[in-house]
């Protein structure tokens, strides 16, 4: 079957999109629509799947399968449909409360597990649907609503949770950079597994320029450290800053001030975590240097493959199943 | 002592024997031990061989939820009831007429149920200091006037277990491990059972382990011998097989056929089984045996909780599958959110509870009927859903057909409820025809119903299902949430009219759906004014109490609801063909108050949250205090 050509508006539904006006979301949303144009799997074939929160009106904007579902179990949906369907592109929309909060459990296991699933997290640090609570990867004395003291939770560092949790891709975007955000939506779907990217998004009402610090125009320039694999991780107007691995951590140094042959040189498919982990606690938060791009890509069976050959081996071993047969299997008697 | 080789079947054993032999036509039997002494595997194993032998036959396993309490203490103990008839038996009797104890905590907790003059087994050995101690006896009550009230035949079997295994290579604490062996053997004997299944069984069980395999054979034969040898009792007794309906019969628990039925299902219904679930007690034998039975194309996925294994099967049931969820009470409350999504994007899905004592964690191994009401009404909003109750066993196979039937037409979550009592008790099943079963199939939608703009929910005129896109279907992309739907376009919609009726539409729905279910059918003896009427395991204690009431010349009729939403169509018109209408339940009266506010009579109840199914006597004595009060 040929794919056919598609253009961004073949990806649009007739559903007024609802977010408030200046929102991330809306950048995010034509950016996933240019991607899909071009990703070559019919639409038809393209599921999307969302919990609750603003990010979670996706779906009706995505002119494709999907499912608006409840709150925080986006990844459990997903995961029972591409465990019977391999032959679906299955994404999954969240927020930093649907995924992080109430779905926290659903969120690890789906990446333990490593279905063929792309999960893209929305994280704008601040409940928008329920009108400015503070979240998960909100700040240490963020003042909302619900905390006019300041809060006292200890933030998630969602990258760092990843790792934690065996993602096998795990990548940083920002809704500012649509060309940045179109090339970790295509490397997602070019991983087989699951793919989870923590996208920074604003929210222009209730947490306005929380990701200054990576997109203001002076501070981008000093903040941004783009992750290429391959390449030395430096930083900086001209890259007079880069990052090595030295006692345990990844530091920031001058360039200028170490040998070159101590920069990080990014590798993105090393089989062990330990630098990914060490690259995520560069900063806990978009609050000074942050890393973006991918992180970790690595290669393990996905769940549905394995789960498949486990059926496809029954099969051969024991033919297709008989019904007579296995109601018989425990013994019979005949009463004449 | 001297052995002799037991006739494998034991109608060939009567040649020299001395003992009389009792022809009756049904025997109680209860193994009760230490979790550790094997007493779940020696009832299974007697249950077959009478299976085999043709009996009919009802069980009642009880085992803690502790997987080993502290041996030897009250706690610890497990027991495995059986009853054995030559005629259609419904329960796994009241009252032991034999009990075998294996420890003096067995002993203490189950002999207050043996019935006086019964046949009382017990392992002397297990009687010291310690076991008593931990039993709470002050004295050892062997040497009390047990032997007045019971026949007792006090056996040392840990020292003739030993005996018999020596030279089958097992050594250690291994040895004492085939004394429930000896213990079948001996009851094979005394009850004139055939050792062969028996010997097939572990056989086959310990292929591996040849010692193992020679161990328990010695120890069964061993057991054998000593009735035999000793005269253990004067008399043995006989049961001869029932007059069963002609045909292929299996021993099965319903968890097993449920699980069979599952698979059925999905071959019926033309789909692909998915089943997720978390483990809980008593619902896990259901994944367990699916797990097995891959070859079939079922996907079984144990999830990282309730939440997600309900979850995974709306993805799959969204996704095409004949989506599959089983759990217990506990998991139902964790699941009813997503079962009211479930409800609203309209996906066929059905939800297994297997229902145990509760609240809370309650008393996971015992059997309670008491989660009808959250089964009916425990989701937010106006939330109509069809539940459906297993009476026995062997119904489950056709139940979980039937469950599937109803949620694939009508594009709805079926609950389908069972028990513990139901799950791990066991009857004769008559096989069916797999070649009869029906086709329960319903098309996916291929083409669009709206011209270019597919609807999501536009309805089927009779059943008021909204059409099954699944995605990989070109021009029928759309988007379901939970979020209220416009009618017939899917689009979300906060329009008040709107709302009215989608909230109506669903009720009717469902409600709709007796219009293609059975009647209830009625049991009935002429000039019966009190009708029983039951749902779930209650099904065979109320049977066998109307066959003794009618022996006894009492006029009764009997009913069995299997739907419970909605319910038949006829029930009203049944109700109010008798004066009292009596609704025994194990639990505070959950059908009862449904009964009464649907149909506005005075039902009865009777009711009991004990952890145990009713004896029939409990029920017939409930129906003549009634058959009393009116006359």
């Amino acid at each position: 079957m040929t794919t056919p050509t598609y253009t961004r508006a073949d990806f649009q539904t007739d559903q007024e999109v609802r977010w408030c006006p200046g929102c991330g979301d809306y950048t995010i949303l034509a950016a996933v629509q240019g991607f899909m144009a071009g990703m070559g799997v019919p639409r038809e074939k393209i599921v999307f799947v969302s919990g609750i929160g603003c990010s979670s009106r996706f779906p009706y904007y995505m002119n494709t399968y999907g499912m608006h579902s409840i709150h925080g179990r986006a990844p459990a949906i997903a995961s029972g449909i591409a465990a019977t369907r391999p032959d679906l592109s299955v994404w999954v929309v969240t927020g930093d409360g649907d995924a992080l909060s109430i779905g926290g459990n659903h969120l690890i296991h789906a990446l333990r597990r490593n279905f063929n699933l792309k999960i893209l997290l929305f994280n704008n640090q601040i409940y928008g649907l329920t009108k400015g609570q503070y979240s998960p990867t909100s700040e240490v004395g963020k003042q909302t609503k619900s905390t006019p003291m300041g809060s006292v939770d200890y933030p998630f560092n969602p990258i760092s949770l990843a790792l934690g949790a065996e993602a096998s891709f795990v990548a940083r975007t920002i809704d500012m950079d649509r060309t940045h955000t179109t090339e970790i939506l295509k490397a997602a779907h070019e991983h087989q597994g699951t793919a989870f990217i923590e996208i920074y998004q604003n929210c222009n009402v209730f947490n306005d320029k929380a990701f200054v610090a990576l997109t203001g125009k002076d501070e981008r320039a000093i903040n941004r450290i783009d992750l290429v694999h391959g390449k030395p991780i430096t930083f900086g107007p001209a890259g007079e800053r880069g990052v090595i691995f030295d006692d345990g951590r990844a530091q920031i140094v001058e360039t200028a001030a170490v040998d070159s042959s101590r920069i990080l040189v990014h590798d993105q498919h090393r089989g062990d975590p330990t630098i990914a982990f060490a690259l995520s606690r560069l900063s806990h938060g978009p609050y000074g240097p942050t890393p973006l791009g991918i992180f970790r890509s690595v290669r393990r069976p996905t769940y549905e493959t394995v789960m498949s050959q486990q059926l496809a081996d029954a099969q051969g071993r024991r033919g297709p199943g008989d019904l007579a047969q296995l109601i018989s299997s425990a013994g019979t008697w005949q009463v004449n | 002592m001297e052995t002799i080789a037991p006739p494998l079947e034991a109608d060939k054993n009567q040649t020299d024997h001395p003992n009389d032999r009792l022809t009756v036509d049904k025997i109680v039997i209860r193994f009760a031990g230490d979790s550790g002494d094997g007493m779940q595997v020696a009832g299974g194993r007697f249950t077959d061989a009478s299976a085999y032998f043709g009996n009919d036959l009802s069980t009642l396993p009880s085992f803690p939820a502790e997987i080993r309490a502290p041996a030897g203490t009250l706690p610890g103990v497990s027991s495995f009831q059986v009853q054995i008839a030559d005629y259609d038996i419904l329960t796994a009797g009241d009252a032991p007429d034999c009990l075998v104890a294996m420890n003096p905590a067995a002993l203490r907790t189950n002999l207050n149920d043996l019935r006086p003059g019964g046949t009382l087994i017990v392992n002397t050995e297990a009687f010291d200091e310690r076991n008593l101690v931990k039993a709470g006896y002050k004295e050892n009550p062997l040497e009390s006037d047990l032997a007045q009230v019971y026949r007792l035949i006090e056996i040392p079997m840990d020292t003739l277990t030993k005996e018999a295994v020596k030279d089958s290579g097992v050594s250690g604490r291994d040895v004492l491990r085939s004394k429930n062996f000896f213990a079948l053997g001996l009851l094979a004997w005394l009850f004139n059972r055939p050792l062969e299944p028996t010997i097939d069984w572990v056989e086959t069980k310990f292929a591996k382990k040849p010692s193992v395999v020679a161990a328990n054979i010695s120890a069964l034969r061993a057991g054998w011998n000593f009735g035999f040898t000793t005269e253990a009792a004067k008399t043995t007794f006989e049961v001869r097989p029932a007059a069963l309906r002609p045909g292929t019969y299996t021993n099965v628990t319903g968890n097993t056929a449920l699980a069979w039925g599952l698979i059925a299902a999905a071959q019926c219904a033309k789909l692909p089984l998915f089943y997720g679930t978390y483990p809980i007690t008593p619902a896990s034998d259901i994944l367990h045996e699916l797990s097995m039975h891959k070859n079939f194309g079922v996907r079984t996925f144990q999830a990282e909780d309730e939440i997600a294994a309900i979850g995974a099967v709306i993805g799959a049931a969204f996704a095409g599958n004949l989506g599959v969820t089983g759990t217990s009470g506990p998991g139902v409350a964790l699941k009813s959110e997503a079962l009211s999504l479930a409800l609203n994007t309209e996906l066929p899905l059905i939800l297994v509870d297997v229902q145990r004592a509760g609240p809370s964690t309650g008393m996971p191994t015992k059997v309670e009927q008491s989660d009808l009401f959250i089964a009916m009404f425990g989701r937010h909003g106006e939330a109509p859903l069809p539940v459906i109750a297993i009476p026995t066993p062997a119904e489950a196979f056709d139940l979980a057909i039937e469950a599937a039937r109803i949620a694939i037409k009508y594009m709805t979550p079926v609950i389908l409820m069972s028990d513990n009592h139901v799950a791990n008790s066991s009857e004769p099943w008559l096989l069916p025809d797999v070649e009869s079963l029906p086709d329960i199939s319903i098309p996916f939608a291929v083409s669009s119903n709206g011209g270019g703009h597919f609807l999501p929910y536009e309805r089927n005129y009779e059943t008021f299902a909204r059409p099954w896109a699944v995605p990989g279907t070109a021009g029928l992309e759309h988007r379901i949430g939970g979020l209220e739907k416009e009618a017939v376009t899917g689009n979300v919609s906060y329009d008040p009219d709107n709302h009215q009726l989608m909230t109506d539409t669903r009720a009717w729905k469902i409600a709709n759906i007796a219009s293609d279910i059975p009647a209830l059918e009625v049991k009935a003896d002429p000039g019966a004014e009190i009708l029983v009427l039951g749902w779930g395991s209650t099904y065979g204690a109320i049977r066998a109490t109307a066959n003794r009431l009618r022996n006894r010349a009492k006029p009764i009729a009997i009913a069995h609801l299997r739907h419970l939403n909605p319910f038949p169509a006829n029930l009203g018109e049944v109700l109010a063909s008798y004066r009292t209408v009596l609704i025994p339940e194990l639990n505070n009266g959950q059908l009862r108050k449904l009964i009464r506010a649907e149909y506005l009579i005075d039902a009865k109840g009777l009711n009991k949250v004990a952890g145990e199914p009713f004896k029939v006597a409990e029920i017939e004595a409930a129906v003549l205090g009634l058959m009393e009060q009116a006359s």
